[in-house]
């Protein structure tokens, strides 16, 4: 089994919800506390397991917002894991899940430097490393119904541009949505393998704005508006 | 990277004390000058006990829950980390053997004698390799991820090694043509090696944003970078240094590390005047020290790309 996330770029909405709904589960889950600093001050800031940036893509007019969640990849070859040298970082033999024994870890920091996707976090408050966990105390709840299994964040992004699922099931739907999709990893060239894949925005036809205008329809419209007062 | 004092001190320093022993080892193998009298040995050996002893302390100072920092000799299988904390250890029964067989036999160079000053000298060359190896195994950083790293290491420590060990026998009124001479051979060499690992990393190679984002073929500007303010992230690796300002420390690390050092043993050795080799010891801890700082600041990690950056 090979647990991970797939990320759809198309539909993100880049709302944030997903790193708010983790913060809220982990900051009461395994690796809890995620300790913040000065969090209604100048300087807000704390720990985070998932962080959503913003970028532009291509030049204007060809260009486009995309909205770009990033938590841990749950690396194949999790570097992170072996340059760890209190053996406080591991990687799951039955799920590849990668997380941090709090009791062990000594905040040396060598394991952030070894990622190359920001995934892990210093916690300065209980001097330790901290990272996504993949909602392990969720997923392997059965406590809770089945479909609620799942990772905090996917369960709480209104978008569905997240999944969840075992990569290593090639019928499973992430496996079916990377496949049909062209989902990718980031940054192979690092050699990494990240399990978490993202899909790449659809190709759609761009909307014919200047035409709209020419139409009856629309010039009816206008017509209306400057008839009809407020 | 951000450069913490605590790293900055434990690679300077330890490195200059292995420096110390490996030589101290070789220059009683080989009488080198006529080798080192059992003061002189004595004085060598403290010195790298005091130099790794600083490097090791401060580097705890970099730890945020030292209390499992005895957990860090475990994973010395998979992690160079590890590895360099155990030989560091490794290194003072041996180092400790040696001044105590010295302070009691005066056998500075008698087989047992020479025997734990060779072992101490290779624990800590090992060391040294371990350490150059924690930076140049990371991926995710070009300017560590090279050969070069560890070879400078050695180099560097060799020459402050060197250099400590020169200006003790000058200032102890002994002769030290020899050690000069290799003070200035190691000192020339690490300067050639920093200019070849200058040169390896000025152009970019490494991953771009365009990689970093998986839009390969177009062009990619951040909009926002997800935070008010800075982030762990930002803390830690956040750190640049403009061009014009590296080139003008660069050469400032190049005068204080290996020009003043050099021009101070010779004139040292030609004039006899007690100061300059003093002038040598100083000048060259603080320039390495200089270079190391350097080293930290001017390695770009790849999460930047997701802040912003185009190339690393």
């Amino acid at each position: 089994m090979r647990l991970g996330l797939v990320i759809d770029l198309d539909t993100c909405v880049g709302c944030h919800a997903c790193a708010v709904a983790c913060k809220e589960w982990n900051t009461s889950g395994t690796t809890a506390p995620l300790t913040d600093y000065d969090p209604y001050g100048a300087k807000p800031s704390g720990v985070w397991f998932n962080r959503i940036r913003h970028f532009e893509i291509g030049d204007y007019p060809y260009n486009k917002t995309v909205n770009f969640p990033m938590s841990c990849m749950h690396c194949e070859n999790a570097e992170c894991v072996t340059v760890c040298p209190t053996g406080a970082s591991y990687k799951r033999a039955e799920d590849g899940i990668v997380l941090v024994d709090q009791n062990k870890c000594m905040g040396c920091n060598y394991c952030s430097w070894a990622c190359p996707y920001g995934a892990r976090e210093l916690d300065r408050v209980s001097g330790t490393m901290k990272k996504c966990t993949l909602c392990i105390d969720r997923i392997y709840d059965m406590e809770i119904p089945e479909e609620e299994r799942q990772p905090a964040c996917v369960l709480t992004c209104p978008a569905h541009a997240r999944m969840y699922g075992d990569l290593d099931d090639p019928e499973s739907p992430v496996s079916r949505a990377v496949r049909d999709r062209g989902g990718y990893q980031l940054m192979p060239e690092l050699n990494y393998n990240p399990t978490n894949h993202y899909l790449p925005p659809r190709v759609h036809a761009p909307i014919p704005t200047e035409e709209l205008k020419k139409k009856a329809v629309r010039k009816v419209k206008e017509w209306v508006n400057r008839v009809v007062e407020r | 990277m951000h450069p913490a004092l605590a790293v900055i001190f434990l690679t300077l320093f330890s490195g200059g004390g292995f420096g110390i022993m490996a030589l101290t080892a070789i220059i009683n193998d080989f009488q080198i000058d006529g080798g080192l009298n059992p003061l002189q040995t004595m004085i060598a050996v403290i010195l790298s006990l005091v130099f790794v002893s600083i490097g090791m302390l401060s580097s705890t100072a970099h730890l945020a829950n030292p209390k499992n920092a005895w957990r860090a000799f475990t994973r010395w299988r998979t992690s160079w980390l590890a590895r360099e904390g155990v030989f560091a250890v490794l290194y003072y029964p041996f180092a400790f053997a040696y001044l105590i067989w010295v302070f009691f036999t005066a056998g500075t160079q008698d087989t047992v004698g020479l025997i734990l000053a060779n072992l101490a000298g290779l624990i800590g060359l090992i060391t040294i390799f371990c350490q150059g190896m924690i930076y140049a195994v990371l991926r995710t950083i070009r300017q560590w991820n090279t050969a070069l790293v560890p070879a400078n290491f050695y180099v560097m420590g060799l020459a402050i090694g060197a250099t400590i060990l020169a200006a003790e026998r000058m200032i102890m009124g002994a002769p030290a043509p020899t050690l000069v001479g290799i003070a200035l051979g190691l000192l020339v060499a690490a300067a050639v090696m920093k200019g070849i690992y200058y040169f390896w990393i000025s152009r970019p190679n490494g991953p771009t944003i365009r990689t970093a984002t998986g839009f390969n073929r177009f062009t990619v500007r951040i909009l926002e970078q997800g935070h008010t303010f800075g982030t762990f992230l930002t803390e830690e690796f956040g750190h640049t240094l403009p061009n014009s300002k590296a080139r003008s420390i660069k050469f400032m690390m190049y005068i204080f590390a290996f020009a003043i050092p050099v021009a101070a043993l010779i004139i040292g050795i030609l004039t006899g005047q007690m100061v300059f080799p003093w002038i040598a010891v100083i000048s060259v801890v603080f320039g390495i020290g200089v270079e190391r700082w350097l080293f930290f600041v001017e390695a770009q990690h790849v999460i930047n790309l997701y802040h912003g950056r185009q190339q690393c």
